[in-house]
């Protein structure tokens, strides 16, 4: 018997890209092109929300940049005492529609996403610990969850936000009114978050793995996070993407109410009401175009979500 | 809780499923069609030794004996569910902001102070004060509006009926146009007709109520000038109940915020029958029904849509209830003088009576509705009156 050489070079392992750009994911994504467009919707909306102060033409919260000669000017029409031109026309302070919409949508989606990312983190720890622990603290959990799944989650937002405004001392109401905003949608969502993780967990508590994990001596924290925690993930990214969409229009509703983001830092919800005041007045585009990017921002998370829910169900492969 | 698959809302197979059975009836059902276990016998000492023509008895009044613990049961959790809620509405008037500081004014002496607290009774232990705002809730007193400094019961009662109007109109249009066009595209899956149908009800999905009641306005309204965009126009007054549905302009009124409210449930319901009856439709008796030369119509609606009838009606149920709560946006959009209004100019101006008897009535009826649900198995679907798995 020969022996082979070993090579000079050691053989590389596969960088992280090119194992990503081989996996079943990117395949399933390559071959879908619904979700490439609502990804390249997605992406070039939260691009252009972060990166608002270097697009848009004008700072919609500078008051010396704003001109109130230049009020009402239609899209694409020169204003008919200062001659300058606004893509989306000017709101009736003489506000560039376009730039306010790029500002809007920046606390659109940072609302949206802490509410989610608050809403995940609390869900997955309850879920969890309901999962893992059992007894006593899965039937509190599980029975507080189910109450709050018989209100609707905007409702629920609504109460916690007006209580929370009674709370906090008036002067500070619209400094805390995007903190107030964030909790309230958080705590309307957790649920989901917390019924899914604990489903996968009561599965998953019962593998080897986890056996193995408590012979070697872990301790309960460590099995839940380090564990199994990485297994339940995958349903818990899917909701997700579903509630970041939910969690858009939940925050956009609570600010057309009036019990949202405050005038002074208008989301896409406030500009919407602020816009529904002059619907009558023939100036809609005011009103539109924000609505517009709110359709195209919750519509193209919301396809993206679905699509995801199919592409990481093996099911359904 | 079902072990094995974890249905979420397991009542309608926790019941039909024997005492002291870990799994539900649908898991049981499964692994013995499947792998030919039986998981739940081991538990029921009955069952081993039944003979056929003792079926039916025991089992029935096993039925009826686990059916009223059940009953029992729910109402019990409802109850509790709203003495918590009850709760809540308690502590946002005690915690948040001083009762007192709301109801005198700036010339107010230590002893006026003093006097208001006996008065009001907040000078007594946690449990009595609560007790009695219970007590008080129970007859239909919840203070005073801080606003309107006018009784809440009052006002809520004056605002009722508009929002009743809107939400029995909406609910009305949700469920006939839901379950039409349900079946419609469920028969015709492949025409251009039913694709249409559902693309459309996918944006329906997406867009939220109150872009909706926008661009119905915007349109309707402010474009065709057909219909009017907000109030409920003329009232007529029977008693103390003012309807609309009596006057031209009342009755054109409902219409933009009707659709509005109603087609977000009525999309939901049109989608849920539509694979239901997908699902039916696939069965072996439709196919027998038809073979027995049954006319098409006769088919589809009285075989087919019946045997949908049960997730339906549990969804529709459901959703009853959050058409009532929806109706907050749809009545800020049309400026409807609702309780949604009233509610949400109550958060406006932390307007803590108003909000805490709101949150308290909405709770009633949410549990009240989640309840009657779970009941309306029994009335709507025989086979869970008997046994399912019965020996035939």
């Amino acid at each position: 018997m020969v022996d082979t050489p070993l090579p000079d070079t050691p053989i590389k392992d596969p960088s992280r890209l090119s194992l990503a750009l081989q996996s079943d994911f990117f395949f399933q994504f390559k071959r879908s092109p619904l979700a490439m467009v609502s990804f390249g919707l997605v992406s070039l909306l939260v691009l252009s929300a972060i990166f608002a102060p270097l697009i848009a033409p004008h700072n919609p919260f500078d008051p010396g940049s704003l001109n109130l000669m230049n009020g009402f000017s239609a899209p694409m029409t020169p204003n008919a005492f200062t001659g300058e031109t606004f893509w989306l026309g000017t709101d009736d302070q003489g506000r560039d529609v376009f730039s306010t919409i790029l500002y809007g949508m920046r606390i659109s989606l940072f609302v949206g996403a802490a509410a989610v990312t608050f809403a995940m983190v609390l869900g997955i720890t309850l879920g969890l610990l309901a999962g893992y622990v059992g007894g006593w603290t899965e039937t509190i959990i599980m029975r507080v969850a189910d109450v709050q799944l018989t209100f609707p989650a905007i409702l629920v937002a609504m109460l916690i936000f007006g209580v929370a405004k009674g709370v906090t001392p008036v002067e500070y109401r619209d400094q805390m009114a995007i903190w107030v905003l964030i909790i309230a949608i958080g705590l309307s969502d957790w649920v989901q978050f917390a019924r899914v993780v604990r489903g996968a967990t009561l599965v998953e508590k019962n593998k080897e793995y986890v056996a193995a994990a408590k012979l070697i001596g872990r301790t309960g924290p460590a099995i839940m996070l380090r564990h199994i925690l990485p297994n339940v993930l995958s349903p818990v990214l899917v909701i997700a993407t579903i509630s970041l969409a939910l969690a858009i229009i939940a925050e956009a509703t609570l600010s057309f109410l009036g019990v949202g983001a405050p005038a002074t830092q208008p989301s896409l919800g406030t500009l919407i009401r602020i816009g529904q005041g002059f619907l009558f007045s023939g100036e809609w585009w005011i009103l539109l175009f924000p609505a517009a990017t709110l359709l195209a921002l919750a519509l193209s998370v919301n396809l993206l979500g679905d699509w995801l829910r199919d592409a990481l169900n093996p099911r359904l492969r | 809780m079902c072990t094995a698959c974890d249905t979420p809302k397991p009542f309608f197979y926790r019941l039909t499923a024997p005492p002291g059975a870990t799994t539900c009836r649908s898991t049981q059902t499964v692994a013995r069609t499947v792998i030919g276990a039986d998981m739940s016998a081991s538990n029921h000492p009955q069952r081993s030794r039944r003979s056929a023509f003792r079926l039916t008895l025991p089992r029935r009044a096993y039925l009826l004996r686990d059916m009223l613990a059940y009953v029992i049961q729910r109402v019990g959790q409802s109850a509790l569910v709203l003495l918590v809620v009850g709760l809540v509405a308690f502590s946002m008037f005690r915690f948040v902001g001083d009762p007192i500081d709301n109801m005198l004014g700036q010339e107010r002496t230590q002893e006026d102070i003093e006097r208001l607290r006996i008065v009001l009774g907040l000078d007594q232990p946690f449990v009595v004060q609560y007790y009695r705002f219970l007590t008080e809730a129970v007859q239909g007193n919840f203070g005073v509006s801080y606003r309107q400094g006018r009784p809440v019961a009052e006002i809520l009662m004056e605002r009722a009926p508009a929002t009743l109007e809107l939400a029995a109109v909406s609910g009305f249009l949700a469920i006939t146009v839901g379950i039409g066009l349900g079946v419609f595209t469920a028969i015709r899956r492949n025409g251009i007709g039913a694709n249409v149908i559902m693309s459309v009800s996918l944006i329906g999905v997406s867009l939220p109520t109150f872009l909706i009641g926008i661009l119905l306005i915007y349109l309707f309204s402010v474009e065709l000038g057909w219909l009017p965009s907000f109030g409920r126009g003329e009232t007529v007054k029977i008693g103390n109940w003012s309807t609309g549905f009596l006057t031209e302009s009342g009755l054109k009124a409902l219409i933009l915020p009707s659709i509005t409210l109603g087609l977000y449930q009525m999309t939901l319901i049109m989608r849920l029958v539509r694979s239901e009856m997908l699902e039916v439709l696939r069965q072996d008796y439709i196919r027998f029904a038809r073979a027995r030369g049954l006319r098409e119509r006769a088919v589809n609606f009285r075989h087919a849509l019946k045997n949908t009838l049960v997730p339906v009606i549990t969804v529709t149920g459901l959703q009853l209830g959050s058409i009532i709560a929806f109706a907050i946006i749809t009545e800020t959009v049309f400026q409807w003088p609702g309780v949604g209004l009233l509610f949400i100019n109550a958060i406006q101006f932390v307007d803590i009576p108003v909000m805490a008897a709101y949150l308290m009535l909405i709770s009633v009826m949410f549990v009240g509705i989640n309840l009657l649900v779970d009941l309306l198995y029994f009335a709507i679907d025989p086979r869970l009156r008997v046994d399912r798995t019965g020996g035939h």
